[in-house]
């Protein structure tokens, strides 16, 4: 294995956040625009971006105001939207629970699909990098995401005007995120919770406030992890080394 | 238009409440050891959760007004089976645009 240092960890993360700028300028341009038909300033546009740094939540709370919906539902609403993150969160812990608080609050801000997508791919293959090492890398895919998430939210808001449909750019986001799944099915396990996760992502659908989403995702982590254990069994003695 | 009153109180409580649950665990559990059956599950959250987050976006595509859209859907299929077979990310992207974009031009 060749020697890593912290600053080529870094540099490693930054190259792999990179191919998310094209997700993330279409998407954060997008939220500028609509946030500003929908008669937002670009203080509270950019009061967004900051401190949400979260699309689709934004997206769904924005939408729910312009609706008209009581405030209460457009807050809960758009929570659920991102209580994904608490899992991220669970899932990151066992890596970068030992940071100091300061650490763990900063990356807590920055955890969104992207970053915890990479993060979670290499500390599971690298179990030998240090938290500073773990950390560096985190941040590493962050640096080329959320500035430009920020300063595009900014470009929409002052621009304004609507994004040429035929662009297409609205699958930008699936084909980034498909092709960041696809890599992790390395085991039968990673397939079944997979498939369940679609099949009842499709199924539950109907259901409001993005809750269909919490159950395919829960149900899908437990069929991963049954998968997993029957494999364990089936697999005796434990040759170890495989995760 | 929307109440600004309103519109404030969503765009705080949303940034408190959105960084609170990115926290709750790396900050409340720390460095304390989790439990196997839990670790087994955390594994999984990934695969769990990001295939159920594109899959509506790829079969109810919001730009054909939710209509199953065949370049779209073929897009999906490579950028899938590219991602699988090379593990490699990129590649997965450009091919995936790439068949996004010959289909449109094909079928409109």
């Amino acid at each position: 294995m060749p020697r890593q240092t912290t600053k080529s960890i870094y540099w490693q993360g930054v190259r792999d956040g990179a191919p998310f700028i094209l997700v993330i300028v279409p998407f954060s341009v997008l939220f500028g625009v609509v946030a500003t038909e929908a008669g937002l300033n670009v203080l509270e546009t950019m009061s967004f971006s900051v401190l949400v740094i979260a699309g689709a939540a934004q997206f769904t709370a924005l939408q729910l105001l312009s609706d008209g919906a009581p405030t209460a539902i457009a807050l809960i609403s758009a929570l659920a939207v991102n209580l994904r993150m608490a899992m991220y969160s669970a899932s990151l812990t066992p890596y970068i629970g030992g940071a100091t608080l300061g650490q763990r609050a900063l990356a807590a801000y920055f955890t969104v699909d992207q970053s915890y997508a990479c993060a979670i791919v290499k500390f599971e293959s690298n179990p030998g990098w240090s938290i500073p090492q773990r950390l560096a890398y985190f941040f590493g895919v962050v640096t080329p995401i959320c500035p430009l998430w920020y300063i595009f939210t900014l470009v929409g808001a002052i621009v304004g005007t609507s994004i040429p449909q035929g662009l297409a750019l609205d699958f930008a986001l699936p084909i980034t995120f498909l092709a960041m799944i696809a890599p992790m099915l390395r085991t039968p396990a990673h397939l079944a919770a997979a498939f369940t996760s679609v099949a009842l992502s499709l199924v539950f659908a109907f259901l409001p406030y993005n809750l269909g989403l919490l159950i395919a995702g829960v149900a899908a982590m437990m069929v991963g992890a049954q998968v997993e254990l029957i494999v364990e069994r089936r697999a005796t003695p434990p040759a170890g080394g495989t995760a | 238009m929307i109440d600004k009153t309103s519109l404030w109180i969503v765009i705080l409580l949303l940034g408190l409440g959105s960084f609170g649950l990115r926290f709750v665990f790396t900050g409340l559990i720390g460095d304390r050891p989790l439990p196997a059956w839990m670790l087994r599950h955390l594994r999984y959250t990934a695969v769990a959760v990001l295939p159920g987050l594109v899959a509506p976006l790829v079969v109810w595509p919001a730009a054909t007004g939710g209509t199953l859209d065949a370049p779209r859907m073929a897009a999906a299929t490579i950028t899938l089976a590219v991602g699988y077979f090379t593990r490699n990310m990129i590649l997965a992207i450009v091919l995936g645009a790439l068949t996004l974009y010959g289909g449109l031009a094909l079928l409109g």
